[in-house]
């Protein structure tokens, strides 16, 4: 054993450790990013100069093209594209480890290493490796609307689902037992990619934070599996690592939805039937234009503004921190509350709030701001709807039941701006633009902010 | 494979989901694309791959293999620190005006 080597893998474990660690506040989390940096780098180093290197013109040329397109995807790629980056990213990290594991099913095959410990570790790198790859680009597609955001169902996807995931898993148990089966080892990564594509198939755009949480995840378990496969513990511990991010962050998503896994990998929200004619009928909404939402936001003294997957829509991050300062100015107290599951991945909304300068301790989570809702004056709701929607509370039969939600109808005045009247992406009529204490502002919420800055700052 | 690595491996969950549990809710994208470039280290497996010698029986598809799995790794590991300092650096407190 090359204890040099080890040694150097101990540090930049330690050093990736105290990275992520670091992520617990914004205030720290750019120095843990430069410890991580510095680990990954005495990693690299330590490999290039191990001696196992023996050519390097495949390994320069790799570096080079993989840090010029990392680099020009780093600087160029605008926030509002992040969630296509990080689908894209998962997609590549899982394509190194299968790529990997079938170099090694190759070169441990010829030498007649195959052994049953070493085809586990392998069939779960490949596994996980091959359904991440075409699950994130199915997500890319998606979040880039090169495929219909939509979910995608027929008639005995579940079966189909199943019964792939069942044949496949068969092959790996078979493979187990009998490695030396190239056939069977390509066949098996074959059926996993097909997985990774029907998979995301039936998933629609609001249930896209849980499958890039998912794929963080299964990209994370595929590294920690190359670990064991090639007998590397630094990969095993970053592996585990990202595999534990990806799990909770699932986990958060999933609870802020209030389904399982299960319900959001298998049960794509279909249409749900919801009765809700009578309410559309019996009670009528109150419109707002732009000079009445100012003079109600004059009065106020503590204003809260709901984004949602609207604002990163219209692009109106910029706006909006523009109103909040005219308010601010006026001495109004602003906060922004941030729903888990707001937008299209875990913390979208922060970013890009962040990224129009609004500061961070404005931004608040849900169970922060849940409390104190009925001391709020004005609640604005940008772009938001299923999860501002009081059903979720009240109505048993409503599809969302039981799903946490920010309280907004609990504030004195709320303000909804919204392109029309149409349900949000579950398709569910939403008894809060009916309240009283509700008004409807329509209109592009770009625009229409735009407008109401306009107005702030005419006085 | 050595019953050691399993050891490793259930300590590092462990350690990840106490320490990912405390991460602020404020910075989930940030860890994403940090866990992310984090797990770009299957880029030391495909360098071990991409630099073996040549003249063996399989060294040809090692180098092709090994290249193309450097080059996704390394895309992931520059492009997602680069990403991630670059939202970073967007969380700001704000002065407080008086």
């Amino acid at each position: 054993m090359n204890y040099y080597m080890e040694f150097v893998y101990i540090i930049s474990s330690i050093l990736f450790i105290m990275g992520l660690k670091g992520l617990s506040h914004p205030e720290s989390a750019r120095r843990g990013m430069h410890y991580a940096e510095v680990g990954m780098f005495l990693a690299v180093v330590g490999t290039l100069v191990s001696g196992k290197i023996v050519t390097w013109e495949w390994i320069i040329t790799g570096i080079v093209v993989g840090s010029a397109v990392g680099a020009a995807m780093a600087i160029f790629m605008p926030m509002t594209a992040m969630p296509q980056r990080i689908a894209l990213s998962h997609a590549f990290g899982a394509l190194a480890a299968v790529l990997v594991g079938i170099n090694e099913f190759i070169e441990k095959g010829h030498l007649g290493e195959l052994n049953s410990g070493l085809m586990g570790a392998l069939g779960f790198e490949v596994l996980f490796g091959a359904l991440t790859v075409t699950g994130s680009l199915m997500a890319f597609g998606k979040l880039n609307e090169m495929i219909k955001g939509q979910p995608i169902t027929y008639k005995g996807q579940n079966i189909v689902n199943i019964s792939l995931f069942v044949v496949t898993v068969g092959l790996f148990v078979y493979l187990i037992f009998f490695p030396y089966e190239p056939v069977i080892f390509y066949t098996m990564i074959g059926l996993s990619l097909l997985i990774g594509v029907f998979i995301v198939l039936p998933i629609g755009g609001a249930d896209m934070p849980v499958v890039i949480s998912l794929m963080n995840s299964y990209a994370g378990l595929a590294a920690a599996a190359t670990g064991f496969a090639i007998d590397n513990k630094v990969l095993i511990i970053a592996g585990s690592l990202d595999g534990s991010s990806g799990f909770i962050l699932s986990i958060i998503m999933s609870k802020a939805m209030n389904r399982s896994f299960a319900n959001v990998l298998f049960g794509a929200v279909g249409s749900p039937q919801v009765d809700t004619s009578n309410l559309a009928e019996a009670r009528p909404i109150t419109r707002f234009g732009i000079e009445d939402t100012k003079f109600v936001l004059e009065q106020a003294e503590r204003v809260v503004v709901v984004p949602g997957y609207g604002m990163a829509v219209a692009q109106a991050q910029h706006t909006v921190r523009e109103l909040s300062d005219e308010l601010e100015k006026r001495g109004i107290k602003v906060e922004f509350a941030i729903h888990p599951v707001a937008g299209r991945m875990p913390g979208h909304m922060n970013v890009l709030l962040a990224e129009a300068n609004v500061s961070y301790d404005q931004l608040l989570e849900m169970e922060a701001i849940n409390p104190t809702m009925d001391t709020v004056d004005v609640c604005i709701v940008i772009g938001a709807n299923d999860v501002v929607n009081p059903a979720a509370r009240t109505e048993k039969s409503s599809p969302i039941y039981g799903m946490p939600i920010i309280n907004v109808d609990k504030a004195k005045t709320v303000i909804v701006m919204k392109r029309s009247m149409a349900t949000g992406f579950a398709g569910i009529e939403n008894p809060l633009f009916y309240e009283p204490n509700t008004k409807m502002l329509f209109g592009d919420a770009k625009k229409v902010l735009q407008e109401l800055v306009t107005e702030f700052k005419k006085v | 494979m050595q019953i050691e690595l399993i050891y490793i491996l259930i300590l590092a969950g462990f350690v990840g989901f106490e320490i990912i549990k405390k991460v602020t809710p404020t910075l989930h994208t940030p860890l994403m694309s940090a866990t992310n470039a984090i797990s770009g280290i299957s880029l030391v497996g495909s360098l071990v791959a991409a630099g073996v010698a040549e003249g063996g029986v399989n060294s040809t598809i090692s180098h092709i293999l090994g290249f193309v799995a450097v080059t996704a790794a390394t895309i992931n590991v520059v492009g997602g620190f680069m990403i991630t300092e670059r939202m970073l650096k967007m969380f700001k407190k704000k002065e407080k005006k008086s």
